[in-house]
């Protein structure tokens, strides 16, 4: 394999994979908190790519207000998704929250195919203009900073899960919402408050993605899929594990990218996938946890 | 209320069974035309200006008192660029709306999809944009299927030569996109290369949703390409775009027309001009009578300025050319019966168009509209599509 094709690929890859890694930490946090998920996790990742382009092309916003705003708005959707989509069926012990859950993003897709429009749209960043050249190879600030935020924001989810209040409670949830509750801590709080977390980091990933690819209202479908392979793939226990299983979905997709072509990289990535969950079910760096009787 | 309710829900039944016994009545006097085509998605450009060429073309029409004394009305599906979405919108237009004739978009996988039909059903079908060979030269006798547009192994040829004459290319690498009709162009290319005594440097393919096409430009690089040959619709072929200016890249990018049916400018950014890519019409060149006209229709029904307003300029000047003539057709056989608008079509003699003056378009073993020398090189000049200079 040509010495620059790699070198390509492994920065496209870890840039991917860590796009992959923070939508997966919005199926981690749901599911850590309650055990459901957002199965339409690509929306969120979609409105934010749409927002941050229509905040700065169309009104001109600035990009850092046009970002926040954003990513505030997918924290926002987080929420509804939870109050309409999760807790009623939720509370009544169905598990319709998942079906549910498809339905609100597509109902989200459509409103915003009609108010968008219908044609991918470019967005330019600045920082996809500024860059360096190694071994022939150009190299974009936001190449750089795609992985950065996306381990960064790993490592702080990771950190405060394990040491602050708000991690101690979504752990006792988690572990047994009744005792957690006798306790004082507020199951439906922590729940929502996840939800709103899980929207914003796709939020996060459509913002940084929009420039490298097209803004459009599908484009959030096979990132959610992906992602939902690379929390599985990794362990959808842990947030170090879900980022290391988008980061080594993403590699792995670029590397066949360079090697074979992109026409057999998602068969041979999602047979990989396959593999190694038959191998080992609990994900790749997932740990086994006893349950008690 | 419930009075209330009750005589809304009276009024609302009144109307729909007025509506019910008057509208077939209204509807059969009128000849449908149908078009499937991508109304959304990463091409819709495209099918917004295939509507706007037609819907010139039959206002046109009906101003000068439609069809054998009928209206004549555009009837639209979205085939969302998918095949089976394409298949079930063309059966329900025939079967349901009675259409006389459909057009199809610029998706060369639905229009071959689309071609069976058209001939098991015996309804006339002209591409308007879609160039795949196959979907004309298609086995079918007689043959339903006509296309007033370019055609893939023409293109090619055209492509070929031009990446030779023009930039000197002597090694040239292809980047197709990977579905039929990157495969009907891999053919093509490869067959117009031999001819021409050109040796290819490689065939690459890309994917529709592929955010990084580096690796495969880094091979055809490596293996010598001194120019690369673009069969791409414009997100993927703006990826491509993109790939090449990270990598520094200079190579000349000679490409068929699919990067024209979308934002390819928008997405691409200043290096989109870097790309020569070939139309069947430019509404900057001098217009005849017949593009005055439509450009003033452009201009009072879609408020374009000008002829760098026109959005993906081959969909409307094909598709307005490609009604006139069917209207000719309908004419000619004084029927809306798919064989004898056919068979009429087959025998058009003369209609001064808007891309040239047709001389006996089509004949039974020839339907293609057009031919190579129709062909024009343009390149995007900010977001104007440009006759190359």
């Amino acid at each position: 394999m040509d010495r620059i094709a790699l070198g390509s690929a492994l920065i496209t890859g870890t840039g991917l994979g860590c796009m992959y890694g923070l939508v997966a930490l919005g199926y981690y946090v749901t599911y850590a908190a309650s055990r459901t998920v957002n199965f339409a996790q690509g929306v969120p990742l979609m409105i934010g790519a749409v927002l941050v382009f229509a905040l700065t092309n169309q009104l001109h916003w600035p990009v850092w207000a046009a970002s926040l705003a954003a990513v505030g708005a997918c924290a926002v959707f987080g929420l509804l998704v939870e109050r309409l989509a999760v807790r009623p069926f939720v509370r009544r012990g169905s598990e319709s929250w998942l079906m549910a859950t498809i339905a609100v993003g597509l109902v989200m897709e459509n409103i915003v195919l009609f108010t968008f429009g219908r044609d991918p749209r470019g967005l330019r960043n600045s920082l996809n203009d500024v860059g360096f050249d190694l071994g022939g190879l150009r190299i974009t600030a936001l190449q750089i900073l795609i992985p950065v935020a996306g381990l960064l924001i790993a490592a702080l989810l990771s950190s405060i899960v394990r040491s602050t209040r708000v991690g101690r409670e979504l752990r006792a949830v988690a572990l047994n919402p009744a005792a957690a509750q006798l306790m004082g801590v507020d199951p439906a709080r922590i729940i929502a408050l996840s939800y709103a977390l899980s929207g914003a980091l796709a939020g996060i990933a459509g913002v940084l993605i929009a420039p490298l690819y097209t803004v459009s209202a599908g484009m959030g479908t096979m990132f959610g899929i992906k992602a939902f392979a690379a929390a599985i793939l990794g362990g959808i226990g842990g947030a170090w594990s879900v980022m290391l299983g988008g980061l080594v979905l993403g590699l792995a997709e670029a590397v066949i990218v360079a090697w074979a072509g992109s026409t057999y990289a998602q068969l041979i990535a999602f047979l990989l996938v396959i593999a190694v969950l038959a191998l080992r079910p609990i994900g790749l760096f997932g740990r086994a946890v006893a349950q008690k009787v | 209320m419930r009075t209330a309710f009750s005589t809304f829900r009276l009024r609302t039944v009144g109307f729909a069974l007025a509506a019910g016994l008057l509208t077939p009545v209204a509807m059969a006097q009128d000849i449908k035309v149908g078009l499937v085509a991508a109304l959304t998605g990463q091409s819709a450009q495209s099918g917004e200006a295939i509507t706007r060429g037609l819907t010139i073309a039959i206002e046109q029409i009906n101003a000068r008192g439609g069809l054998l004394g009928r209206k004549v009305v555009l009837v639209r599906r979205d085939d969302e660029s998918s095949p089976p979405k394409g298949v079930a919108a063309a059966r329900e237009l025939i079967s349901s709306e009675k259409v006389s004739a459909l057009f199809g978009g610029i998706d060369t996988p639905v229009s071959l999809a689309i071609t069976p039909i058209a001939n098991q059903s015996r309804t006339p079908f002209i591409s308007v944009w879609a160039a795949g060979t196959g979907i004309t030269v298609n086995g079918a006798n007689p043959n339903y299927v006509f296309r007033v547009s370019a055609q893939d192994d023409l293109v090619d040829i055209a492509l070929v030569r031009y990446a030779s004459s023009r930039f000197g290319a002597k090694k040239p690498g292809l980047v197709l996109v990977n579905n039929a009709w990157g495969e009907s162009n891999d053919k093509g290319l490869r067959a117009a290369a031999a001819a021409a005594k050109v040796e290819l440097a490689g065939v690459e393919k890309i994917e529709m949703n592929d955010v990084d096409v580096t690796p495969q430009l880094s091979r055809l690089r490596n293996a010598g390409a001194d120019a690369l040959i673009l069969v791409a619709n414009a997100a993927p072929g703006a990826q491509m775009m993109k790939s090449r200016e990270r990598m520094g890249w200079k190579v000349p990018v000679v490409s068929h027309w699919g990067i024209s049916g979308g934002r390819f400018d928008e997405l691409v950014g200043p290096s989109a001009s870097d790309a020569h890519f070939v139309q069947t019409y430019s509404f900057f060149a001098p217009p005849n009578e017949t593009g005055k006209a439509v450009m003033a229709e452009l201009s009072s029904r879609y408020g374009v300025k000008g002829p760098a307003d026109v959005i993906a300029p081959v969909g409307t000047a094909n598709a307005y050319d490609a009604m006139r003539l069917l209207g000719i057709a309908i004419e000619r056989a004084k029927s809306t019966e798919g064989d004898a608008i056919r068979k009429a079509m087959e025998d058009i003699d003369q209609y001064v168009g808007l891309i040239k003056t047709y001389k006996r378009p089509f004949s039974a073993t020839d339907h293609e509209g057009l031919a190579p020398e129709d062909y024009v090189m343009v390149q995007y000049e900010g977001s104007r599509i440009v006759p190359v200079k």
